[in-house]
């Protein structure tokens, strides 16, 4: 990757702007699109709808309809016609509306994307990205909600990012499309709108791989993914009211994971809570936290901790649902308890 | 059945006809030898033989061009040698060998070979499917006219992707053509206990033209094919084939016993009268394109061909340990 990421840094010359998660996704495609004609996008009503979310919304103004391909409802006929277009020259972004849906898509991805390019001995490549959101609390009930990016975590061939705020939406999704190979980037729908952030004018790309430490601190790291690292801040804000200065620690990509940055942070506070909306069991939280109980074992004050997503199909009742979820107030008193304040 | 070697010839002249015979004679010696590194436990796994089946193969691929693309199957050999792989580096593969077309990382279902428009042999059934509706998709993106094949038995007609597929192919033109393997079973099950209605009309209602061939002559073949490809390349959109074939052996290398599924005498009068070999060498003598002498000697040289490539891939070595971990990301 020619280019390093580099934090936008107001009054040096730099402009920047105040942008929404789904401003900056927009920009990256269509910066993306501006650069290669081989980028295109491809999924359902991406073209005049720009997707239920508006995320792509514009992009057919000025790509037309050949570049902002509306599919049928046929996830798994896209997503796999997207492979073989990847293997034949192109660069497709496939949009997945709901993650829920890489149920769907599921053998495009893990048996034919993940392992063409092993399986060929290295000689064919597939540099495709697939766009997928996540997150609950939306009302939309179990088939609509879930956080599913654990699952082409699991898989060899597969990166996978969960940017959390516009300026690595933005740089992680131009490293994805330029990446040759499957890059799958899970968006917090909530996140579209509501997260909004500072974004340089000038062009920039982030290197899957690279976390990100989104607040310094010495008394205990959160490390917290996509949404949960909006929880994690704000737990962190509340934390400092009672003498605990948190760190809270953004890994961005859950493959490739810079397991460094995780294990350092962890190692200099010597406490660890793993915070993540996917499903507690047998996810991300779990494979952090072994990552944290192997580096950094002799630097620990107790055991690693993990909020996750509570072990059900997601609810529909927002009461019922809201109880799925990790919220600050979760993080917050863990965080005391394990702090003794 | 009888013997269609009488039927009328397709214009078919002496120098595609006896380079395509050759072709079918190398993938029945390839499949033989493999069967015979398969029994003689000289070859990891199984493999899955293409034997009687080889008209479809040359038949389809001579309608193509070097760079037009093909997706094959687990009962991909023919396909892929039909494409133009070289022997030698196949047998490697199968062998699990360094010098192999997958490095031996992919083995006999996996033979992928960018050079010859091969996307790859696919171990899921109907897996293919997309991927070549995908490469004709980029093909037309970029302005190319290059002609992608999809290759698949009809134990691929129960999967749903490959219906979508074809609507998205006729949705949007694109140059694809869909080849059914109809070899009558999807591995231990006659077709008729599996495939419910009409095997064409599940294209035609999408719109896509559909011919169904004798798939045991390669000149039949060879004629809907080149018409079905030369319409897609033209951006007339894609098309179906359906070939009537059989499977001479069984599922795979292992299956020997094979019948609570299918009678001796059933194999018996498809191997005596429906061989794609012998069809298509009876006709080039009665037509005059050869004589025996030529057959034989094409023969001959043939299973030199293939004791060489079996002898490089049992010389060749096994990829270092190490390399296990390379190739999973590019």
């Amino acid at each position: 990757m020619p280019d390093t990421a580099t934090r936008p840094e107001p009054g040096r010359g730099t402009a920047v702007r105040e942008i929404s998660f789904a401003d900056a996704i927009r920009e990256a495609l269509a910066e993306e699109m501006r650069r290669d004609p081989t980028v295109f996008v491809i999924g359902e009503d991406v073209a005049e709808a720009g997707t239920p979310f508006k995320v792509v919304k514009g992009l057919v103004e000025e790509f037309g309809k050949t570049r902002v391909v509306d599919t049928p409802i046929s996830e798994a006929g896209f997503t796999g016609l997207a492979v073989g277009a990847a293997m034949a020259g192109m660069r497709p972004v496939v949009d997945i509306m709901f993650g829920d849906f890489m149920t769907l898509i599921m053998d495009q991805v893990v048996n034919q994307a993940a392992k063409i390019h092993y399986m060929s001995g290295g000689k064919w490549k597939v540099p495709m990205v697939i766009r997928a959101t996540m997150g609950a609390t939306r009302r939309s009930a179990a088939q609509h909600s879930q956080s599913l990016h654990a699952w082409p975590s699991h898989v060899p061939g597969l990166k996978v990012a969960i940017p959390s705020t516009p300026y690595d939406a933005k740089g992680l999704l131009k490293a994805a499309i330029r990446d040759d190979n499957p890059v799958v980037i899970f968006e917090d729908k909530i996140s579209y709108a509501k997260v909004k952030g500072p974004v340089p004018d000038e062009e920039y790309v982030i290197p899957l791989g690279v976390a990100d430490i989104k607040r310094e601190g010495r008394d205990i790291s959160i490390i917290a993914t996509s949404s949960m690292v909006q929880v994690a801040l704000g737990a962190a804000a509340m934390l400092e009211e009672v003498g605990i200065d948190a760190e809270v620690v953004d890994p961005r990509t859950t493959w490739p994971l810079d397991e460094k940055t995780l294990v350092e942070s962890v190692r200099k506070t010597s406490r660890c809570i793993v915070v993540d909306e996917g499903y507690f069991r047998y996810g991300v939280t779990g494979e952090i936290a072994s990552v944290i109980a192997e580096g950094a074992f002799y630097d620990l004050d107790g055991p690693v901790r993990r909020i996750g997503a509570r072990h059900v199909p997601i609810p529909f009742s927002p009461p019922l649902e809201d109880a799925t979820v990790p919220h600050e107030r979760d993080v917050v008193a863990l965080a005391r308890q394990m702090c003794n304040k | 059945m009888t013997i269609a070697a009488k039927q009328t010839a397709t214009g078919l002249d002496v120098q595609k006809a006896l380079p395509m015979y050759r072709q079918m004679v190398a993938i029945r010696a390839f499949e033989e030898r493999a069967n015979d590194l398969y029994t003689r436990a000289l070859m990891p796994g199984l493999a899955h033989l293409y034997i009687g089946e080889e008209a479809v193969a040359v038949g389809v691929c001579e309608a193509l061009r070097p760079d037009d693309y093909i997706t094959s199957t687990h009962r991909g050999h023919g396909h892929c040698l039909a494409k133009g792989a070289a022997p030698d580096l196949m047998f490697a593969e199968l062998l699990g060998k360094e010098a192999g077309y997958c490095k031996g990382k992919g083995g006999s279902m996996h033979i992928a070979d960018p050079a010859t428009g091969n996307l790859g042999a696919n171990a899921i059934v109907g897996g293919g499917a997309a991927l070549a509706t995908g490469a004709a998709f980029a093909s037309k993106m970029l302005g190319q006219d290059r002609v992608a094949v999809c290759f698949f038995g009809e134990g691929a007609l129960g999967q749903g992707v490959l219906y979508e597929s074809m609507n998205l192919a006729q949705l949007w033109k694109l140059p694809v053509l869909y080849v059914c393997e109809n070899n009558m079973y999807n591995e231990y099950t006659h077709y008729s206990e599996t495939t419910a209605g009409d095997i064409p009309t599940r294209a035609t209602a999408f719109g896509l033209p559909s011919e169904t061939v004798d798939g045991q002559d390669v000149r039949a073949v060879y004629a809907a094919a080149s018409k079905m490809v030369e319409r897609a390349r033209r951006g007339d959109g894609p098309g179906f084939l359906l070939m009537n074939t059989y499977r001479f052996r069984g599922h795979h290398v292992g299956d020997i016993a094979r019948d609570y599924y299918r009678t001796k005498q059933e194999e018996q009068r498809w191997t005596s009268e429906r061989d794609p070999l012998a069809i298509a060498g009876e006709w080039l003598v009665s037509e005059g394109l050869a004589d025996r002498g030529t057959l034989t000697r094409i023969e001959t040289e043939v299973a030199a061909e293939m004791d060489a490539a079996v002898e490089f891939a049992k010389n060749a070595s096994y990829p270092d340990p190490v390399r296990v971990d390379e190739d999973i990301y590019a």
